[in-house]
């Protein structure tokens, strides 16, 4: 009886999806579909990693800078002035709202700079005229002008010499949209579709979307560069890391992202999938804010970093799959100094130096745990509990809090913590991304500095190294920066976890993008 | 009074679900209050080397850790033995929330009629014309997520059921005699409602009381089950339930157990609320 | 008539005071909703207040208050801060996905509960009506957030038997109809071009969150049935059929049962409420994109125009459905009309 029923339902319910086709289970619902306007890495895989391209791109797989929409480029001798010839016959999107009736040129890469830069652009206020990328890249300010010299030739000058100038202009807000499709959409008055039903050059064409449901993309049958065979690419929006898994058995999807560490050794042993796995471009901490008491002594900084045990919650909360981070930079970023020693897990001289400090019996203190899941930080709210019990060995009582998401970057880029979980994936690969963005002077007024922490000869040291094109040169401030870093102790560094992407085995080709996004150009499906 | 109780006694003996969800609750009453002998280990101890033991009875399992551990080597039984004492707790306070607001709002409100009783019932079928969950979510969402938001909220929810209850059966009794002759002699209002009118209302309350004790329960593991009911470090099995849903494949055992532990707590108080309702109420005893 | 107008003019202080609450509650929610679409990193004081300003929110309370009910009358429940869409429209995007589950669940219940309470009825203080009565009081006491996710660890996750969450196989196109897949998967141009898979495939994905979300449901209509029936089973003029020798079938079938299912029908109608507040739960478990999980969602990130819409046309569902069943009750039952 159960066997006929068991055959019922199988000949009933099976769903035998074709090949060709890739569901991907993703973990959350995109702000917007203009990579302009967003910062979090699912809206990006939803437009920058599918529908749009931009000048320069990161080579798959790596951090590496290739041409892309442009062909070449050329530096002027004083690092100011930047050259792009454009490439020739790309084809913008045909959707359902809009046939190009042109090619790709340059009035496309003005058009898109332009919409971010000048506040007086027809489309600047358009979806709320806020650029954070943009405007948190400083991008205003390093740039200076950009002029079409030819329909295929752009000339980008610059205020002062940046380093990592190209490595800003390959991502993902730097994508060139459709002027043409602007225009169009300026005549007939619906200007809010430019950011709703996206045109771009890359090679997926935007289909449709139902809010925290499903995006659908399909081929791009003219697209100039190389892509795998993939005819409809489904975004399936499961919030759920366990449920993203049980459909990855029951092949509903093909590839999840961002599965749960606990998932991962019985993925591994499934034999119909395969998981991929790489160091990831990350760092999650404990910020310490040095402007609140008492905080703002060295020696508690010192003690808290002794007193919290980090192999066990590499082991809890990670599930072994990260490694101890003694730098604010990930080891697999240049500049990365070896020679740092970290500081161990010892109770009693944490005491020592808290009686030191004038704290023998201790303090009390708050610490706002991590809201959201993150590679960085798998589980806040676990590894607030582990931290809370650790601190108590050397008598500081920790209350744990929280807040939402938004509210939590609100109110931590306002100072208001004692101590903070925190953390960062790399946006390009450079060092600058991390020490500077996160420890410089001028981010303890943007917001990005959780300890508020600046110290005068740091912050020289990573801002000449933002203002020297010569690596070597960088490399040696760099190495030098994470000394003093580690000596004033303002973050406890907690781990660099390892990158997981679990998929079924007929998908093959698929790299993992050290900048954490998931690209399906020249993925193909078996 | 006191025969009232002894005769009720010997009704619910009859009926053997009620002493099954007695037995029940007596058990779990036990636990929760000697919780802190009977639970192996401190509820919020971490042992760092136990990660998501199974159970002492599975392969895999430790002795020391009957139930097995969680995802950050917090042993199991402890925890659902502490829970137990917040998920009675919150029953008991929801209860005693709810149902004093409840009866002197259904009192006044049958007592006095009227715009008063007009008021209140309106305020009844407001709050009733609301899902009770998504009422007491946007209450905690309001205040903020906690144990004592999460009782305000359920017993918010909670209290139109009193209400309606206590004063249809003011209504009943106002214009019977006892109570005509009670205001003759001059009984003050206050005296007329509450030592008068409100001892005769008991049957329903009682029975409406140990009902409201499983909704009250179960309403606040759903808050929990949502993150918005009890905060670290404290074992409720709400919460305890929606941070093992990430294991439910590696580890069963997280999510099966505080389950069960909700879902007997719940069923003895309505098997003890069926049996009061029999036993209470002779009209509805001859169905059965 | 005058009861059926009395009953519609109660209606206006309860639909006002919904208003209110919904207005007024909401607006006190912690966070900040300007900043939670900002995101993450940051925003300049002076973007800010315009942002502020053009989603209204910059305006003295009580006003706000005046312009959203002006706004609700007129039948505009204002547009969702997060997506831009109106409010209106995303709940009729998502109301049958909800109606279609509560529907199910409501259907599955009453084909199995109506015939195990009539038969537990029949067969009184037998080991089978003790066995009924054991396993509704579970039911009726089931956590149904667990409950749900024991459903997916067996049926799911173990055996393989049904799809984990969502409403069908995304890669089906299914044109809208009706809104519900059950029907809009029988479409002759879904038909042709996939033929019953998709209808299949909808119906895969039903199942568990149908179950979960009529448990409940089932176990109070078993035992509202059973108890109707043994109430209706003791009238006189049962008693009286039988002496006068007319066969049981007939007893049961004609009379009993069209007497006894007046309550079971109020039952079923009162059961609405409870189905939307069952399908809050269950729509986060099984990812059902309905009207709960988008309310859920909602708070979470502060969407108030949503919250205050929502709420809104739910309570006011409830509360037309409950009008309903007076009305019916009131038709359906003659004594009450004088």
């Amino acid at each position: 009886m159960k066997l006929v029923i068991y055959c019922i339902f199988v000949i009933l319910f099976s769903s035998n999806a074709q090949a060709k086709n890739l569901v991907y289970c993703s973990e959350g619902s995109p702000s917007s579909f203009n990579p302009q306007i967003v910062t979090d890495g699912t809206s990006v895989n939803a437009t920058a990693a599918t529908i749009f391209e931009r000048l320069v791109d990161f080579e798959y797989g790596t951090t590496k800078i290739i041409p892309s929409l442009a062909q070449s480029w050329e530096i002027s001798k004083d690092k100011l002035t930047y050259t792009f010839n454009l490439r020739k016959g790309v084809k913008f999107h045909t959707t359902k709202s809009f046939t190009p009736t042109r090619d790709f040129n340059a009035n496309d890469v003005l058009f898109s700079f332009d919409r971010q830069r000048l506040k007086d652009h027809p489309f600047h206020n358009i979806s709320g005229g806020k650029y954070e990328y943009f405007d948190g890249m400083e991008m205003g300010k390093i740039i200076k002008d950009v002029k079409v010299l030819d329909p295929y030739k752009v000339q980008i000058t610059l205020n002062s010499p940046e380093a990592p100038f190209l490595a800003n202009i390959a991502m993902s807000f730097m994508s060139i949209l459709s002027e043409e499709y602007a225009h169009k959409l300026q005549m007939t008055g619906k200007m809010n579709d430019l950011d709703n039903n996206p045109v771009g050059t890359g090679p997926f064409i935007f289909q449709s979307y139902l809010k925290d449901s499903v995006i659908k993309f399909s081929n791009n049958p003219s697209y100039w560069g190389k892509h795998g065979n993939i005819d409809k690419l489904i975004f399936a929006i499961t919030p759920d890391a366990s449920v993203r898994h049980q459909k990855l058995k029951t092949g509903e999807c093909q590839f999840v992202n961002e599965p749960s560490p606990a998932d991962i050794v019985e993925m591994k042993k499934n034999s119909k999938l395969t998981v991929l796995q790489d160091a990831g471009l990350n760092v999650g901490y404990l910020a310490m804010n040095v402007t609140k008491k008492p905080f703002d002594n060295l020696l508690v900084r010192q003690a808290v970093n002794l007193a919290l045990n980090k192999p066990s919650y590499i082991e809890a909360i990670y599930l072994g799959n990260a490694k101890i981070a003694k730098n604010p930079i990930p080891p697999t970023i240049w500049s990365y100094n070896e020679t740092i020693k970290d500081y161990d897990y010892n109770i009693t001289k944490a005491k020592e130096l808290l009686k030191k400090a004038g704290f023998a019996n201790g303090f009390e203190a708050e610490m706002w745990t991590l809201p959201v899941a993150r590679p960085y930080n798998p589980n806040g709210k676990k590894m607030g509990e582990l931290m809370q019990a650790d601190l108590a060995k050397v008598g500081i009582k920790v209350k744990l809090v929280s807040f939402d998401w938004p509210t939590y970057l609100k109110k931590a880029s306002q100072g208001e913590q004692q101590m903070l979980q925190m953390g960062w994936t790399g946006d390009n690969g450079d060092p600058d991304n991390f020490l500077h963005t996160l420890l410089g002077c001028s981010a303890v007024t943007s917001g990005s500095n959780y300890s508020k922490w600046c110290d005068k000869k740091f912050d020289q040291l990573v801002t000449e190294a933002k203002n020297t094109p010569d690596v070597k040169k960088r490399t040696a401030l760099y190495k030098e920066a994470q000394k003093i870093f580690k000596e004033q102790a303002p973050w406890v560094t907690i781990a660099h976890s390892v990158v997981f992407k679990a998929m079924s085995k007929n998908i093959q080709g698929y790299k993992i993008d050290p900048l954490g996004h998931d690209i399906f150009t020249l993925v193909n499906v078996e | 009074m006191k025969i009232f109780w002894i005769e009720l006694y010997f009704e619910l003996k009859k009926n053997k679900g009620s002493m099954v969800g007695l037995f029940i609750i007596g058990i779990s009453l036990f636990i929760s209050i000697f919780a802190p002998i009977l639970s192996p280990h401190n509820p919020a101890e971490v042992f760092p080397n136990a990660l998501r033991i199974p159970p002492s009875f599975l392969s895999g399992g430790q002795n020391q850790f009957f139930f097995g551990t969680d995802d950050i080597g917090r042993d199991i039984m402890s925890r659902l033995i502490y829970g137990s004492r917040i998920s009675l707790s919150v029953g008991f306070s929801v209860v005693i929330l709810s149902l004093i607001t409840g009866t002197i709002l259904g009192v006044v409100a049958g007592f006095y009629g009227g715009l008063i009783d007009r008021f209140i019932m309106r305020l009844t079928d407001l709050i009733m014309s609301l899902p009770s969950i998504l009422f007491a979510i946007v209450i905690v969402a309001v205040l903020g997520p906690g144990i004592s938001n999460a009782i305000f909220a359920v017993s918010v929810v909670a209290v139109p059921n009193f209400i309606r209850i206590i004063r249809a059966q003011v209504l009943f009794e106002k214009n019977r005699q006892y109570v005509q002759a009670a205001k003759l002699f001059g009984a003050s209002n206050f005296k007329l409602m509450f030592n008068e009118i409100l001892p005769n209302c008991m049957a329903p309350l009682i029975v409406q009381a140990t009902l409201g004790f499983s909704d009250g329960i179960l309403n606040c593991a759903a808050l929990g089950f949502l993150g918005l009911g009890a905060q670290a470090p404290m074992s409720e099995w709400g919460t305890m339930l929606s941070d093992a849903r990430s294991y439910i494949e590696s580890s069963p055992w997280m999510v099966t157990l505080p389950g069960i532990c909700i879902l007997l707590t719940v069923l003895s108080f309505n098997l003890l609320g069926d049996g009061l309702r029999d036993a209470l109420d002779p009209r509805l005893k001859k169905q059965n | 008539m005058k009861f059926i107008l009395k009953k519609f003019f109660d209606l206006i202080p309860t639909l006002l005071g919904i208003s209110l609450i919904c207005f007024f509650l909401i607006r006190l929610i912690p966070g900040d909703p300007v900043l939670n679409l900002v995101g993450e990193r940051g925003l300049d004081p002076v973007k800010y207040l315009e942002m502020k300003k053009t989603l209204g929110l910059d305006l003295p309370i009580l006003e706000q208050f005046w312009i959203f009910l002006k706004k609700v009358i007129q039948g505009n429940l204002g547009t969702s801060i997060v997506s831009n869409n109106s409010v209106w429209s995303e709940f009729i995007e998502r109301f049958p996905a909800t109606l279609e589950l509560g529907l199910i669940a409501l259907i599955f219940s009453t084909i199995i509960g109506i015939p195990l309470g009539i038969y537990a009825a029949l067969k009184r203080n037998s080991f089978f009506d003790y066995f009924l009565m054991s396993a509704s009081l579970i039911g009726y006491s089931m956590p149904i957030f667990w409950w749900g996710l024991i459903l997916i660890l067996i049926f799911s996750v173990k055996l393989g038997l049904t799809p984990v969450s969502g409403r069908i196989d995304l890669l089906y196109e299914v044109p809208t109809f009706s809104g519900l897949y059950l029907i809009d998967t029988l479409q002759k141009s879904v038909l042709n071009a996939e033929g019953l898979k998709p209808f299949f495939s909808a119906v895969s994905h039903l199942v568990l969150p149908a179950i979960a979300l009529g448990t409940i449901p089932l176990a109070v209509i078993a035992r509202m049935t059973r108890s109707s029936m043994l109430e209706v089973l003791g009238e006189d003029y049962i008693r009286t059929a039988k002496a006068k020798g007319m066969s049981k079938k007939r007893i049961v079938y004609i009379h009993a049962l069209r007497n006894a299912l007046i309550p079971i029908i109020t039952t079923l109608a009162l059961l609405f409420g409870s189905i939307i507040t069952g399908a809050i739960l269950t729509e986060t478990i099984f990812a059902w994109p309905g009207i709960g999980k988008w309310i859920v969602q909602s708070i979470s990130s502060r969407d108030y125009p949503v919250i205050q819409g929502g709420v809104l046309i739910i309570s006011f569902i409830i509360i037309f459905t409950n009008i309903t069943v007076d009305l019916i009750y009131y038709i359906l039952n003659p004594k009450m009309r004088n």
